[in-house]
C-alpha cells in the first residue's frame, strides 16, 4: 500500500499508468461501450442535459454506495440499506412537519437517525463480533418495524422541506445540479478520509487482516463501529436527497438502492472480502449502474425484462472481471 | 455414555430450538381465543410450513458456509409458475408440480454453478440471481392472479385423518426423504467438512465441488416445494417483491433461531424447521394477545435481533482476545 513510485518524479506518468487497476479500467471501457450502444439507439444519449441528468441521478447512488464502500473495505457487508434510507427520508420529512425549527432540523435529523441505526449495526459487528450479514438484515428489519409503526402502514403525509428540495433539485452553481454538488464534495472528502488519513489506512488495514491490524496497535473495534456508523449517515442522506427529489418519503422507496450500490462497489474493483479498491472504481461503478439502468427504461423495456437484464449483467461482468483468486 | 454426550453437545443447537418452539406454542395455544384445537393447529401449521422449507432451503448452503439470498425470489418464481401449470387433470397436474419443482432445482443448480465454476462470493451472486428470478417472475404474472388444482390444494392444505395437519406431514416427508439422506451420504458429510474448514476438507480429498453444488441445488429444490405450498394456500399467484425479500429475511432468522452456525459446518436442517415454526409462533404471539398488527413487523425484527445476539455470549469464554477476529 505504500506509494513508493509516487515519490519518484521521473517515473510518475509510467507509474500513474501502472497503478491504475484493470478493474477501473474496465469499468471505465464499459461506461463508454455503454454511451455508444445509447447513442446508436437514441441521438439524445450524447447531449449535455441528459448526461449531466443522469450524473443527477447517480448522485443518489453515489452517496449511498459511498458509505458501502467504506464497509465492504473492512470486508463486511451492510444489508440495512433499504429501510435506512427510508427512515433518513421519512424521519428528515417528518422533522419539517414542525415549523421552522423543524425545517431547519430536517436533514440534520434524518441522518442522525440513519447514524443512530449505522452505530447499532457497528456495536453488533465490532462489540458483539455478530456477522455483519446477520445484523444488518436485524437491524433492518428493525428500522422497518420502526416506520411501519410510525406511518401506520399507510404512506406518509410529510413533505419535505425546501431547504432538502433545493439540495437536491437545485443549481447553487449555474448548470451544475446541487445532488451532483453534494456528491463530488462526499466523494472528495471519501477519497481524502481512505488515502490521506490513518482511519482510511486502518480501514484497508482491517479489510486484508483484522488480527494483523489489532497487533499493530489499531483500535480494529471502534474504526469498524464509526464506519458502519458513517455508512448509516450517508445512506440517509442519500434517503434525504431523495426525499426532496420527490419532494416526499415514500414505504419503499429505499428498496431498489441495496443490490446498486453493492454491485456499484464490486464492478468498481473494490474486493468483496475488504482491503482493497479505490473510490474511484465506485465512481464509475456508480455512473455504470445509472447508465445501464437508464438505457433499459429507454429502451422501453417492462420492469420484469429490466430485473432479469440487469441481474445478468452484474454478473457477467463481475464474471469478467470480478473473480476471486483461486 | 460417552457417545452420547458427544450426540448430545453435536444437536445442542436443534434441541433448543424445539425446546424454544414448545415453549412458545404453548403460550400461544393456552392463550390462543377459540382455545387449542386442530382448527388452530392446521391454521398455525399451514403459515408456518412456507417457511419452514425455505429454512430447510437455506440451512443447507448455510451448513456449506455460503448463504443464499435468492431463496425468497425462486419461491415467488415456483409460486407464479405453479399458478399457470399446476391445474387441469390429474396428469397435467402431476407434469406442473415436476415442472415446478425442476424450475426449482435450474434455479439452485445455476447458483451453484456460479458461485463454484465462477468463483463469485455467494452474497452478491444470489442477490443478482435473486434479481433475475424476480425478473422472470414478473414476467409470468404482471398481475396477480392463475389458478391451481383446487382438488390437490385442498387435500396438501387440509387435515389427515381429521386431526393431523396435511401439510406438516409433507414437510416431514420432505425432511425425511431429502435431509436425512443427504445428511448421511458422502456429499452431505464433505458439505459439513468444506463448511468447517475448505483447505481441510480440500487436503482430505472431500469432493467439496460437489457437496456445494449439491447444497445449493437442494436449496432450489427445497424452495420450489415453498413455492408450490404457497400456491396450494393461496390459489394464486403472485410477484411480491415485498414478500420474497421477507422470506429470504425470516428464513435466515429461521436458521440462526435454529441453531445452524452462520460460519458453517454445525447445525442441521431439522433445527432450521424448528426454528422456522417458533418464528412464525412468536410473530403470531402478538395477535393472541390482541396488540395492533402494526407492531408485528418491529416485534418480529426486535426478536430477530436478539436472536442474532444470542452468539454474543460465546465472547465471555474467549481466553484469549485474539479470537475474536476467528
Amino acid at each position: 500500500m505504500s506509494d513508493a513510485t509516487a515519490t519518484r518524479p521521473a517515473s510518475r506518468g509510467a507509474g500513474m499508468l501502472r497503478r491504475i487497476d484493470p478493474a477501473v479500467a474496465a469499468s471505465f471501457g464499459c461506461i463508454v461501450l455503454l454511451l455508444l450502444v445509447g447513442s446508436l439507439y437514441s441521438r439524445s444519449f450524447l447531449s449535455p442535459d441528459y448526461l449531466l441528468q443522469q450524473l443527477k441521478v447517480a448522485s443518489f447512488l453515489g452517496v449511498i454506495a459511498t458509505g458501502m464502500m467504506l464497509v465492504i473495505l473492512l470486508g463486511q457487508i451492510d444489508l440495512s440499506v433499504p429501510w435506512v434510507v427510508t427512515s433518513g427520508a421519512m424521519m428528515a420529512c417528518a422533522a419539517a412537519a414542525h415549523g421552522t425549527t423543524g425545517a431547519i432540523l430536517a436533514i440534520p435529523c434524518g441522518i442522525l437517525c440513519g447514524a443512530a441505526i449505522g452505530l447499532l449495526n457497528g456495536i453488533g459487528v465490532a462489540y458483539l463480533r455478530i456477522p455483519s450479514m446477520i445484523i444488518t438484515l436485524a437491524t433492518n428489519a428493525v428500522a422497518q418495524g420502526l416506520m411501519v409503526a410510525y406511518t401506520g402502514g399507510f404512506a406518509p403525509q410529510d413533505s419535505a422541506s425546501k431547504a432538502m428540495r433545493y439540495l437536491a433539485t437545485g443549481n447553487a452553481v449555474p448548470g451544475l445540479p446541487n445532488a451532483v454538488l453534494a456528491w463530488a464534495i462526499i466523494g472528495g472528502a471519501a477519497i481524502w478520509l481512505l488515502s490521506r488519513t490513518t482511519f482510511g489506512r486502518a480501514i484497508y488495514a482491517i479489510g486484508n487482516r483484522e488480527r494483523a491490524a489489532y497487533l499493530s496497535g489499531i483500535d480494529t473495534r471502534r474504526i469498524t463501529m464509526l464506519a458502519f456508523a458513517l455508512s448509516g449517515a450517508l445512506s440517509a442522506f442519500g434517503g434525504v436527497l431523495l426525499a426532496g427529489y420527490a419532494s416526499k418519503a415514500a414505504q419503499s422507496m429505499g428498496d431498489a438502492y441495496l443490490l446498486p450500490s453493492i454491485a456499484a462497489v464490486v464492478l468498481g474493483g473494490t474486493h468483496i472480502l475488504g482491503g482493497r479498491g479505490s473510490y474511484l472504481g465506485t465512481i464509475a461503478g456508480v455512473i455504470l449502474i445509472t447508465l445501464l439502468q437508464s438505457i433499459l427504461s429507454v429502451m422501453q423495456i417492462s420492469e420484469a425484462g429490466r430485473q432479469l437484464i440487469y441481474g445478468a449483467v452484474i454478473i457477467l461482468m463481475l464474471l469478467i472481471y470480478g473473480r476471486q483468486k483461486a | 455414555m460417552t457417545e452420547w454426550r458427544y450426540w448430545l453437545a453435536e444437536q445442542r443447537g436443534t434441541l433448543l430450538a424445539i425446546g424454544i418452539f414448545v415453549a412458545m406454542f404453548l403460550i400461544y395455544a393456552t392463550n390462543h381465543p377459540a382455545g387449542f384445537s386442530a382448527n388452530m393447529v392446521q391454521t398455525a401449521s399451514n403459515k408456518a410450513t412456507l417457511l419452514a422449507f425455505v429454512a430447510m432451503a437455506q440451512a443447507i448452503v448455510v451448513i456449506t458456509a455460503g448463504i443464499d439470498l435468492s431463496v425468497g425470489m425462486i419461491l415467488t418464481l415456483t409460486n407464479c409458475l405453479a399458478s399457470w401449470i399446476v391445474v387441469g387433470t390429474a396428469t397435467e397436474t402431476a407434469l406442473g408440480v415436476v415442472g415446478v419443482l425442476g424450475t426449482g432445482i435450474l434455479c439452485g443448480m445455476i447458483n451453484g454453478a456460479i458461485v463454484i465454476f465462477g468463483r463469485l462470493q455467494p452474497i452478491v451472486t444470489t442477490i443478482a440471481t435473486g434479481a433475475m428470478y424476480y425478473g422472470v417472475a414478473l414476467m409470468l404474472r404482471p398481475n396477480p392472479g392463475g389458478a391451481v388444482n383446487e382438488t390437490l390444494a385442498d387435500a396438501l392444505t387440509g387435515r389427515l385423518f381429521g386431526v393431523l395437519p396435511t401439510s406438516l406431514v409433507a414437510l416431514a416427508a420432505t425432511a425425511v426423504l431429502i435431509w436425512v439422506p443427504y445428511s448421511c451420504s458422502v456429499i452431505g458429510r464433505a458439505a459439513f467438512a468444506t463448511g468447517s474448514s475448505e483447505v481441510a476438507a480440500y487436503m482430505s480429498g472431500a469432493p467439496i465441488r460437489a457437496a456445494k453444488f449439491m447444497a445449493y441445488t437442494l436449496a432450489g429444490l427445497l424452495s420450489a416445494i415453498g413455492g408450490l405450498f404457497l400456491t396450494f394456500f393461496s390459489y394464486t399467484g403472485e410477484a411480491a417483491y415485498a414478500s420474497g425479500n421477507a422470506y429470504t429475511l425470516f428464513s435466515i432468522a429461521a436458521v440462526v433461531l435454529g441453531g445452524v452456525s452462520l460460519m458453517g459446518g454445525r447445525g442441521s436442517a431439522i433445527g432450521a424447521i424448528f426454528g422456522a415454526l417458533a418464528f412464525r409462533t412468536i410473530g403470531d404471539l402478538l395477535f393472541v394477545f390482541d396488540f395492533d398488527p402494526l407492531w408485528q413487523p418491529l416485534f418480529q425484527g426486535i426478536v430477530l435481533m436478539l436472536a442474532v445476539s444470542i452468539g454474543a455470549f460465546g465472547l465471555l469464554r474467549v481466553r484469549n482476545r485474539l479470537e475474536w477476529f476467528g
